[in-house]
């Protein structure tokens, strides 16, 4: 089956491949959101924890959740989404699982995820 | 009305359109080709008959087998017979293309629905099925009554009830083409279409929505791109002309996405 051609062809015609950077959960990240209201074109920013990634190919999405008001607040974007302007790096998290849904149930200090500490760059660099 | 196709059906997957996501369904065209016609004088109607995908003909029954053989042709997978108005017949052996449908037309789909087994009420029927508590007990998915008492005293021909479901043909009508593949033959729909990944579904205009004008007639060929560039290069009538000049502003835009 050539689907996996198809899908392969339209990750290739995305407009800007090189916006996203390799990022993990347990990374803070700023995820930049062009958003059109009526005429105007405006970026927004949406900043937390990414909890998860899921999906590969064009069909890859991840999840930052973040507590906004006292309230948690979890956003699924769609990774080739055009409508992401950027991805941005805040911080790196050192882990120990793929999907962090831990954190739902945690808040405030409990909550907290250590730095990832590159002792050795090379080997840290990796994928 | 123009020939409908056999396609084959890829699997689901999306793109991206003003930075929405839309699910779409991706067709190939695996060889459709014209491999008989029906003609009014001896069969009492006019239609194409259609083949796709290939078969060895070491695994073709005889009959079927000596038919292919005296066409020279090879034996389609899946052989299915199109309604077409008598100046929309095709030539035997020709080949359809994916610029037999153009983008944001509607086309109705036809395929075989993946089979279900024996469905109870609630699955076959969207029925609500009975309480989890207030003495319910064991039968938590079941329909209720099937009818009335004595009177009529039995019950009416057609009720719902559990039983088969799926793998009939089923029709959906009205979907988009988002976009086609010459090249890879793909024909990209916008949302479901019946049947398992690999399975062969019929497509054709849609009867309830009208056909664009680009769309050609009597239908979307392979090779029929180069004979149209052949013919603006000898400066042919300006008829044969228009087609030619819709097909080329898509061709950039193909380009274009393939970087």
């Amino acid at each position: 089956m050539s689907l996996h051609d198809f899908e392969e062809a339209q990750l290739a015609a995305r407009e800007k491949p090189s916006a996203l950077p390799d990022f993990a959960p347990g990374d803070t990240v700023e995820v930049r959101l062009n958003i059109v209201e009526g005429e105007r074109k405006r970026v927004q920013a949406f900043e937390g924890v990414c909890i998860a990634r899921s999906g590969r190919g064009i069909r890859a999405s991840f999840t930052v959740r973040k507590i906004s008001h006292g309230e948690g607040v979890e956003r699924v974007f769609p990774l080739h989404s055009p409508t992401i302007a950027g991805i941005k790096i805040l911080r790196r998290g050192r882990v120990r699982r793929a999907k962090l849904y831990y954190l739902r149930a945690l808040r405030g200090r409990a909550a907290r995820i250590k730095e990832k500490q590159e002792t050795r760059p090379q080997s840290g660099k990796k994928k | 009305m123009r020939s409908g196709v056999i396609v084959k059906k890829l699997g689901m997957s999306q793109i991206y359109r003003d930075g929405a996501q839309i699910p779409v369904t991706v067709l190939k065209m695996d060889s459709c080709r014209v491999v008989g016609a029906r003609a009014p004088e001896k069969d009492g109607y006019s239609a194409v008959v259609l083949g796709a995908g290939r078969r060895k003909p070491k695994n073709v029954a005889k009959p079927q087998r000596s038919v292919y053989e005296a066409k020279s042709m090879t034996p389609p997978r899946i052989v299915a017979e199109f309604r077409v108005d008598q100046e929309a017949m095709l030539e035997e052996g020709a080949e359809f293309s994916a610029a037999h449908f153009v983008v944001g037309q509607h086309v109705d789909a036809v395929g075989q629905s993946i089979g279900k087994g024996f469905a109870g009420v609630m699955k076959r029927h969207n029925f609500a099925g009975l309480r989890a508590s207030h003495g319910v007990s064991v039968n938590h998915r079941s329909q209720g009554s099937t009818g009335q008492c004595q009177d009529p005293g039995r019950v009416f021909k057609g009720k719902k009830m559990a039983g088969h479901m799926g793998a009939a043909r089923v029709t959906v009508q009205n979907l988009e083409i988002c976009d086609i593949n010459e090249e890879k033959g793909w024909v990209v729909v916008k949302g479901a279409v019946p049947g398992s990944k690999g399975g062969w579904v019929f497509l054709r205009d849609a009867v309830k929505k009208p056909l664009p004008k680009e769309a050609p007639m009597p239908a979307g060929l392979v090779g029929m791109k180069q004979e149209k560039e052949a013919a603006q290069e000898t400066q042919e009538p300006q008829q044969a002309q228009e087609p030619q000049e819709t097909q080329e502003s898509e061709e950039p835009k193909e380009q274009g996405e393939k970087k």
